[in-house]
């Protein structure tokens, strides 16, 4: 792995910045974070991903100070934060309403947290004007957060809770009040913001395109625990369990039953074995290569649309290639999804981009088509 | 301007000037009139059957003579200061009990609000005469509260309550204490929790973030409440007469005794004119502080 890439959770030698130790936090009979141990270190833009009521709020919440942990510790630079009330965290968030003092300007919602620091009072307005800049705000300083727009809002909570400059940012669910394009404009700005200033992120989000664009490194989480913790890429590309794969993105689900083939390749430093995969009655198994050795039985082949090919012909050269007839097309400008009906009744989604303008569509409903893809694909997860 | 608009706008400025306007020239009227023995007790009144001449003799007749009186004789403007005075310190005892118990309410389970929110306004159902007059008894010589005290050991003798200024203050804290409170409830509930989480994140103690946040904030109900309660007791007639003591000066029952017992109307209508003209200032600011809280809202 080149030196220059961004990966301290790969260096044994690095500390991290917070510790979950075995956090368990329940609110009366209900488990809202369960048994939980995760490290997250200096700089990293890291994101909770799940559905309301996975505990990602909690662990920002527990982060924050508004929230003891039921068992377990966490620690911040190594000293247990349990006892230290949220005004003596070096930890500031940003509230998903942004929480901006309605009574206040936008220059005071910014000085706010320094005029309770120590900070003296002629490097308070070096600080906020250094703020406002950063977000590109500093026309609206003398407004009221109600005469400034939602985009302007979610700025200035973002400055003043950066303000500080503490140890660790905290964003519950920080764009979700924004339009889709301001969104993603948004979530660029985010990202330059936490490499100029440094400032470790630590976002909470139930929307996957956002956890994926902006962060280092995703935990998808589900029922209070972490169903797996990995960068963007690894996340979509090598899911570890069906959850994962069918909560972020788009894919096609088939169970089997797998046979291991003796064919062992090594690709990199992982040993890859083949396997193939019985999924419905008068159909080829499918052919696919996976890292876990030994992996027969009963097993989930997860696959991207995007990586399936469609094409009118049988191709001659793919590892696995199944007819079936075009039974919805959803055309989305960029792309469009076809979904394919196999004989055996179960439909796979495949999508090609559509990179020519006005092109014949080659494909219609009801018509008969090949689709194929290589042996790698795809994933094999044991169920 | 289209007829529809004048028309509708019409019904409230007929309502004001029929109930309001008309009444007050009449008071305003009789002020500048002189005392009479007769029916009614004071002259000039004006003679219809006499068209014009007999209104521009009325009017000749009419002088600020009543005025000049309430200006020479210092029982009129002492009782005007101390009124105000008693309901100022009302007002801000009222503030004192009513924001706890706001507070209360509104950070209490959803489930008990309406309970709450009915136990304050439960006082209404009985008349506000008998409420008064139910302080009487608790707070004369051989009321309970007194009674209670010496059973406690805490005092030998009974405590002068009734019939001095403390009666009255109690009296006035009592009665218009749900003023105080459902406004500043009503602020407080609209409140965003997040709001406070915010400046405790950002460094501020709970009790810092009560008074940088939390107060602030509800500074229109805080101050809509204090008008509800010092314009009505300003003008309180009932609770001085019949708690307060022979000393207890307030423009509202010398008022009373101007009408009733020397059955001066003029010098009555007077003091009544200038106490509307020392209302009208807390009014207007009244409704400009409920007018900025409407546009705050919205």
């Amino acid at each position: 792995m080149p030196e220059n890439v961004f990966a301290p959770w790969n260096d044994p030698a690095e500390k991290p910045l917070i510790q979950f130790k075995n956090v368990t936090k329940r609110f009366g009979d209900f488990t809202a974070v369960d048994d939980l141990s995760i490290d997250i270190y200096e700089k990293e833009f890291f994101a909770l991903l799940g559905p309301s009521g996975c505990g990602k709020t909690t662990m920002m919440r527990m982060l924050a100070g508004f929230e003891k942990p039921t068992s377990g510790t966490i620690l911040l630079d190594g000293k247990d934060i349990s006892p230290i009330p949220p005004n003596k965290r070096s930890v500031n968030m940003m509230f998903q309403s942004y929480a901006l003092f309605p009574h206040l300007t936008v220059y005071d919602n910014i000085a706010f947290g320094l005029k309770r620091s120590d900070m003296p009072k002629d490097q308070i307005d070096d600080r906020v004007q250094k703020m406002l800049k950063l977000v590109q705000i500093e026309k609206f300083a003398k407004r009221k957060p109600e005469q400034i727009s939602g985009g302007q809002r979610q700025r200035v909570a973002l400055a003043r809770a950066l303000a500080k400059a503490p140890k660790l940012l905290l964003l519950d669910e920080p764009l979700s009040a924004l339009d889709k394009k301001l969104r993603q404009d948004t979530q660029f700005e985010l990202m330059d913001i936490q490499e100029k200033t440094g400032t470790t992120f630590v976002i909470v989000t139930h929307d996957q395109e956002e956890a994926m664009t902006v962060a280092s490194r995703v935990a998808v989480m589900n029922f209070g625990k972490l169903i797996q913790v990995d960068t963007p890429t690894q996340i979509y590309e090598a899911p570890n369990s069906t959850y994962v794969a069918d909560f972020i993105g788009d894919v096609n689900i088939i169970t089997g039953h797998a046979v291991g083939v003796n064919q062992t390749e090594t690709i990199g430093s992982n040993d890859t074995e083949t396997v193939s995969i019985t999924w419905a009655e008068g159909q080829q198994p499918i052919i696919a290569t996976t890292a876990q050795p030994t992996l027969t039985g009963k097993v989930s082949f997860v696959i991207r649309p995007e990586k399936l090919n469609i094409t009118a012909e049988r191709p001659s050269d793919a590892s696995n290639a199944f007819q079936g007839k075009v039974l919805d097309i959803a055309y989305l400008g960029n792309l469009s999804t076809y979904h394919v009906e196999m004989p055996d009744g179960q439909i796979i989604k495949a999508q090609a981009t559509n990179a020519r303008r006005r092109a014949n569509r080659a494909f219609t409903w009801e018509d008969e088509v090949w689709l194929s893809w290589t042996d790698t694909a795809g994933v094999v997860i044991a169920e | 301007m289209n007829w529809r608009r004048i028309s509708l706008i019409a019904v409230p400025y007929l309502w004001l000037a029929a109930l309001f306007l008309v009444p007050f020239l009449i008071v305003f009227k009789i002020s500048l009139s002189d005392i009479a023995l007769s029916i009614p007790p004071y002259t000039p009144t004006l003679d219809l059957s006499e068209g014009w001449s007999g209104l521009r003799n009325m009017i000749s007749q009419l002088d600020f003579e009543n005025f000049e009186f309430l200006a020479d004789d210092d029982l009129y403007w002492k009782s005007y200061l101390s009124s105000l005075q008693i309901a100022l310190i009302s007002t801000f005892f009222c503030l004192l009990v009513g924001f706890p118990i706001a507070y209360g309410m509104a950070n209490a389970p959803q489930e008990w609000q309406p309970t709450l929110m009915l136990l304050v306004i439960l006082p209404f159902w009985t008349s506000f005469l008998i409420r008064v007059y139910s302080l009487i008894g608790l707070l004369s010589n051989e009321g309970m509260i007194n009674q209670f005290l010496m059973w406690l050991g805490l005092i030998n003798e009974p405590l002068t309550i009734l019939n001095t200024n403390y009666a009255v203050y109690i009296g006035i804290v009592y009665t218009y204490c749900p003023f105080m409170i459902l406004p500043i409830y009503a602020t407080l509930i609209k409140l965003d929790g997040s709001l406070l989480e915010a400046a405790e994140d950002l460094g501020c103690s709970r009790t810092e973030a009560f008074w940088r946040i939390t107060v602030p904030l509800s500074k229109a109900g805080i101050i809509a409440g204090c008008f509800l309660v010092f314009i009505p007791a300003l003008g309180e007639f009932v609770i001085p007469s019949l708690l307060g003591g022979s000393d207890t000066l307030m423009i509202g029952k010398v008022l009373f005794e101007e009408f009733f017992s020397n059955r001066d109307w003029p010098v009555a209508s007077a003091v009544a004119v200038i106490l509307l003209l020392i209302l009208i200032i807390p009014i207007v600011m009244y409704q400009r502080n409920e007018q900025r809280r409407i546009e705050a809202e919205q």
